[in-house]
């Protein structure tokens, strides 16, 4: 379809990119396993203690690793003329920004959803457990980049935005946090993890048609 | 072009806005003011006390209108924030903007006196109540629509860049909320509230409330108004009427 | 500045009454421009005359202050170039530096709807990048750059060319490439707008001069 030539041909260049530079796309990854290793030796390495807390900390691990990645989302082609060229070919903006904010998600969020079960094992996280957390960051981390990356075109004019995009951001995820949490904590108790994940679900479907069309409104306002 | 629309365009003339403001503005501050005087007044001292909270629950005449306007200052926002953004409306942006210090204190106020509240009924002034969590969210959803603001240089591109994440924002206050709620209920609520939503309020307690609902919009409007001639002013600042204003000779 | 169509077809593109200011300070205008098939305009004027923010009023980047725009007898309010139709030549190159001119140049050509107008490598070729289509920009001269990004207008099929200053950075065989550049483009029956210091205009072709800054 002609009107997916564009929006596929901007995510196989963002793609290429991000292979190009992947010594800096393993980044997030290494923060989440680092940051992650912190919480054994703060609270000590007992299991079951680490297991209650597991599904909280490795959703406020990931939240915080996409947040590095999503500062530079806008900014590089904001400041090289990019975005000019984006704007000027007459594509639709809400299409292309999409193809931005997936080919996020495939670098970013797709990585850091597979690292799920290293992530669940470091905090001693039982099996189901673990199973819960790998789905429930599968349906909440392209949220976390289709809402992050709205507010990264909104900051991508500032060269230095690093704490004030987290301002926006956070306070926003407090949804997919809940959830995401949620369901693993559900787990745990022996209580289905099916309501939290349905939510995190019915928030994947509210955000895939509208953070495109936000998204495309920010960086109309910041490529002016 | 409907009577609302063609007010818009009117007042989007800056000296016919500046002019009004400058008219109503000592309307809506001291008919409020009384307001709230004769509402705190009932409320404080012509209301029964509470029998399970004693004389403390009437931190709620403050706490509750507060709140409200918290929640209701964020839609305006981003209420005008959106028809600026869609029909370009100067000053549709200037009350966008000029909206969120107002409602990010009536949050703060709300805040305060909950936490406040919550010493004698909770033994703590902080604890993770589903409501005050929330209130503390919408606080830093504020703090985000202001930072944005003022990280922006040229004014109009920051006005723009607000009201996209103030509509963004008031997309998500109803899902954060139900996922506080939520969360507060999958982690055992403390039993006391500060308000329970299962109790019906006595009308002796719910008149002074509304009447306080009534004088906190009465300042808001004061508050907006005034904000917004400072807005107006800065920008239209060289302008002959705004050169008049100021008593020096217009240069024309 | 008017120029008379030979045919009764509206131009390409016009204005009418354009004018930018920033605050309360104008920049330009009110400009009327009017450009048909096969005309070049050259915008002249000094630093801060408000070149750059003309084009990129043109090209659907910037909102005037006043003023609109017609693309082919048409107003469009807000002005957005159709997709495929306007290429653009900015200061910015819009070029990865990571990447190499072929993959960039993949890109634009999807960016102008998938149809190029010239393979990849013959418009390479073409500005003189032969040999360098697949080492990565970050390793290219800022004239082999700009050659690069000039190769980005051969490919698209685009009928308005909007050219920041497209002289810059380049030598006397790059200023020479431009003017062929420029030539084809109206030979195929497009417009060309560009800035220009004074300078540098295309000595070997006809235009129209725009002044901004007080000398109009």
């Amino acid at each position: 379809m002609s009107l997916l030539v564009a929006p596929t041909a901007l995510l196989q260049h963002d793609l290429t990119l991000a292979w190009r530079r992947r010594a800096e796309a393993v980044n997030p990854l290494l923060f989440a396993l680092m940051v992650t290793a912190l919480f054994p030796l703060a609270l000590g390495p007992e299991a079951n203690q680490l297991a209650r807390i597991a599904g909280g900390v490795a959703w406020v691990t990931v939240l915080l690793a996409n947040l590095l990645s999503l500062d530079v989302l806008f900014r590089g082609d904001l400041e090289d003329g990019s975005l000019d060229q984006w704007l000027v070919s007459g594509q639709s903006l809400p299409l292309l920004a999409g193809a931005r904010l997936l080919a996020h998600w495939l670098a970013t969020g797709l990585p850091l959803t597979l690292a799920a079960p290293l992530l669940a094992s470091m905090l001693g996280l039982p099996e189901d457990a673990a199973l819960t957390l790998l789905a429930a960051l599968a349906l909440g981390t392209p949220v976390v980049s289709m809402v992050g990356g709205t507010c990264a075109a909104l900051t991508a004019a500032m060269p230095r935005a690093g704490i004030l995009l987290a301002l926006l951001v956070l306070p926003l995820m407090v949804p997919v946090l809940v959830f995401g949490a949620g369901a693993v904590e559900a787990t745990l108790t022996g209580l289905s993890p099916l309501p939290a994940l349905l939510w995190l679900a019915s928030g994947l479907a509210l955000a895939l048609p509208l953070t495109p069309l936000a998204c495309a409104a920010a960086i109309r306002i910041s490529a002016q | 072009m409907n009577a609302l629309t063609l007010w818009f365009h009117r007042m989007g003339s800056p000296p016919t806005f500046y002019a009004f403001a400058e008219r109503w503005r000592p309307w809506f501050l001291w008919s409020g003011l009384l307001l709230a005087v004769f509402a705190l007044t009932w409320g404080l001292f012509f209301t029964p006390a509470d029998y399970l909270q004693g004389e403390s629950y009437r931190i709620l005449y403050i706490h509750v209108p507060s709140a409200w306007m918290g929640q209701f200052v964020f839609a305006v926002m981003a209420v005008s924030g959106f028809v600026a953004l869609v029909w370009r409306i100067k000053l549709a942006e200037i009350v966008s903007l000029a909206s969120a210090p107002i409602g990010a204190t009536f949050t703060a106020v709300a805040l305060a006196t909950g936490s406040l509240w919550g010493r004698p009924t909770w033994g703590t002034y902080w604890v993770w109540d589903a409501r005050l969590t929330s209130t503390l969210i919408l606080l830093f959803l504020y703090f985000g629509v202001i930072g944005l603001s003022r990280a922006i240089e040229d004014r109009r591109k920051a006005a723009r860049a607000a009201a996209l994440l103030a509509i963004v924002g008031l997309v998500n206050i109803p899902i954060i909320q139900y996922s506080v709620y939520w969360w507060n209920t999958l982690h055992q609520p403390s039993s006391v509230k500060l308000l329970r939503g299962d109790t019906t309020i006595d009308p002796s307690m719910l008149w002074p409330l509304l009447l306080m609902a009534v004088a906190t919009k009465l300042y808001y409007a004061y508050s907006l108004l005034s904000r917004a001639q400072v807005m107006v002013l800065e920008q239209e600042s060289g302008k002959d009427w705004v050169r008049r204003l100021a008593g020096a000779p217009a240069n024309d | 500045m008017t120029a008379e169509s030979a045919d009764d077809r509206p131009p390409l593109i016009a204005s009418t009454r354009l004018a930018f200011a920033r605050g309360n300070e104008p920049i330009f205008g009110p400009i009327d421009l009017s450009l048909g098939s096969g005309q070049v305009a050259v915008i002249e004027g000094g630093n801060g005359s408000g070149k750059t923010t003309l084009l990129r009023i043109l090209a659907g980047l910037l909102e005037p202050t006043a003023g609109t725009i017609a693309w082919r007898g048409e107003v469009r309010e807000p002005w957005r170039p159709i997709a495929g139709d306007i290429a653009l030549l900015a200061h910015q190159l819009g070029l990865k530096s990571d990447l190499t001119p072929t993959e960039n140049l993949a890109l634009v050509v999807g960016l102008s709807g998938g149809r190029a107008a010239m393979p990849i490598r013959a418009a390479l070729a073409a500005v003189g990048l032969e040999g360098f289509e697949d080492l990565p920009i970050r390793r290219q001269s800022a004239g082999q750059r700009k050659r690069a990004a000039l190769a980005g207008l051969l490919v698209t099929t685009a009928s308005l060319w909007l050219l920041d200053e497209p002289y810059a950075n380049l030598d006397h065989d790059g200023h020479d490439l431009v003017d062929r550049l420029i030539g084809m483009q109206l030979r195929r029956g497009g417009a060309v707008v560009m800035t220009s210091h004074g300078h540098f205009a295309p000595v070997a072709l006809p235009f129209e001069r725009l002044t901004l800054g007080g000398a109009a």
